[in-house]
């Protein structure tokens, strides 16, 4: 193995184990990423010396949690070069950051007739908060087409934007597919017609690199856990106009500047949007999984993932019976498939007998898998972590199942 | 005919000579499907699909000289194996002797850590259902 891989994979402590009697190889990345020890030992650390509840208490140790926490906010705004860490909320994950969007930004500025866009690849979390939010407003929801490949037909897109678009809120790497969307031009040509755009990072944040500044996206959301970090805390990333205009999220602690039971004013940006305690020992271990992306890099992150995806498809297109799906020219490391006269549950579950780890399913894509006529896939998605020597054994893997009905 | 209990007893002595090996046990699993009697394709239905099943289960049952018997099918190779089993153990039985079956075989065998938890709903879902036909049939014969 690769020697740079091999110390990589000293940091993660959960990597060096057996199931089912065989070494386990993790290809469930795109569903979360294992974490690295600093992040495990920040979190034991957090609960051994320092916790306490942040912002307002007047001890030692409120101010060292309310320091630490503090840091990780700066270090998100660094990681996605935004221009302050007022612009950083912390939330329990991007499925709250969305929602958060659609409660609050769908409060103010949606009405009935105005049209949101989204497009076939989303993940179930940028699509029903859209449907509640049309549902209560009157408002339509536009549905960007795909091709074969699983890429959006750019064309159709821009037939679709007008005066009426508020919102295109849009996957910048798809989960079930890996497809990565021309988001630079999306952005563009939705701010041509005044529409404010939310990119959903899940499956971008950990693979590829992100400047909102130089995106120009309103919103920004992703999740700590998809990023070798804690599970439980997301981020949203808005602009600071946009977050200082929109209404409150939730009423509660820490969100309001003075309550009377006359009238509540509310807090300044991000803590409007912060009501209640926050997690703040997975917020302070954060830092550590953001510490451990930085000192790789993304540039070695991703040209390692890309050779990983790319010796997969060369291992696994030969095999009788394989069929990838999703094939878009563009794409993070995910490799969605199926094995013909298989189903993919049955798939999976063979592929775990042997010791690796993948999923199946619709994906939390439903809308997706039905346009591609599919019940679901397998998806082996892949992390900086793992090996070329794993990606053998998926083939080997691979290869034995669809002998079984490919003969 | 062997009865429910030297049935399961049989089913526990099999999954005994496979050992602790999972890969060999989901094989022989999904090679029990194939030994299921063909499913009528008209009889594949919304209507007999077993809620609670992540895959599609479909089950229809009828009654011949006071017995159950069961048909099924899925679009899942490793289901159908799980339904075979209990196929084998339940079909062609007495109403009451299938609502009073204590199918030990299912821990015995150590099935929930061969399956998983959300398949293990499954199988549990699939008992539910041959047990509520065999409910239903036992309260028509006595009406």
């Amino acid at each position: 193995m690769d020697n740079a891989i091999e110390k990589i994979r000293q940091s993660f402590p959960i990597l060096h184990q057996e199931v089912h009697g065989k070494p386990l190889v993790y290809f469930d990345n795109a569903a979360t990423t294992q974490k690295p020890q600093s992040v495990i030992d920040s979190l034991s650390r957090y609960y051994y010396h320092d916790n306490a509840n942040i912002h307002r208490g007047a001890h030692a140790l409120a101010d060292r949690s309310t320091g630490y926490f503090e840091k990780t906010r700066e270090a998100v705004q660094k990681f996605i070069n935004a221009n302050e860490s007022a612009e950083i909320i912390f939330t329990k994950g991007t499925t709250e950051s969305i929602n958060l969007v659609a409660s609050t930004f769908g409060r103010k500025f949606i009405s009935a007739g105005d049209e949101i866009i989204i497009s076939t690849l989303e993940h179930h979390s940028n699509i029903v908060p859209w449907q509640m939010l049309c549902e209560e407003k009157g408002a339509v929801l536009k549905i960007i087409p795909i091709n074969e490949a699983g890429e959006i037909l750019f064309e159709e897109y821009e037939k679709l934007l007008s005066p009426k678009t508020k919102l295109v809120s849009i996957v910048h790497a798809s989960n079930a597919l890996g497809t990565i969307n021309p988001v630079e031009r999306i952005i563009e040509a939705a701010h041509s017609v005044g529409a404010k755009v939310l990119l959903d990072g899940a499956q971008s944040t950990n693979h590829l690199e992100i400047d909102v500044k130089t995106l120009d996206c309103d919103f920004l959301a992703f999740s700590a856990h998809k990023l070798y970090g804690p599970t439980g805390l997301g981020i949203l990333y808005g602009k600071r106009e946009l977050f200082e205009e929109m209404p409150p999220y939730q009423g509660g602690g820490e969100m309001i500047k003075e309550v009377s039971f006359e009238k509540t004013t509310y807090n300044e940006i991000p803590f409007k949007f912060e009501a209640g305690t926050p997690n703040i020992g997975d917020v302070i271990a954060f830092k550590y999984a953001l510490d451990f992306i930085q000192q790789l890099g993304k540039k070695y992150i991703k040209s390692h993932e890309d050779e990983l995806l790319a010796y997969a498809n060369q291992l696994l297109e030969p095999i009788k019976g394989f069929i990838p799906v999703g094939t878009a020219s563009n794409k993070v490391s995910v490799l969605s498939f199926n094995i013909k006269e298989m189903h993919p549950f049955d798939v999976g579950m063979m592929l775990d007998a042997k010791g690796i780890a993948v999923r199946t399913g619709h994906h939390c894509t439903q809308p997706l898998m039905k346009r591609l006529g599919l019940e679901g896939t397998v998806r082996a998605s892949f992390a900086v972590y793992n090996s070329k020597l794993e990606i053998e054994k998926l083939a080997e893997a691979v290869a034995q199942i669809a002998r079984i009905k490919n003969k | 005919m062997s009865s429910i209990q030297e049935v399961q007893n049989e089913i526990i002595s099999e999954f005994e000579i496979l050992g602790d090996d999972k890969e060999s046990t989901i094989f022989y699993i999904m090679e029990l499907g194939g030994g299921l009697e063909k499913f009528p394709e008209k009889e594949q239905i919304e209507e007999n699909i077993i809620k609670g099943c992540q895959s599609k289960v479909w089950l229809i049952a009828d009654e011949k000289d006071g017995k159950v018997h069961y048909q099924a099918d899925s679009n899942t190779d490793i289901t159908k194996g799980l339904i075979s089993l209990l196929i084998r153990v339940l079909n062609d039985r007495t109403p009451q002797e299938i609502i009073s079956a204590d199918l030990d075989f299912i821990h015995k065998i150590g099935m929930g850590g061969i399956i998983g938890s959300q398949r293990s709903n499954g199988l549990a879902a699939m008992i539910k259902q041959m047990k509520l036909y065999a409910l239903a049939f036992q309260t028509k014969q006595n009406a």
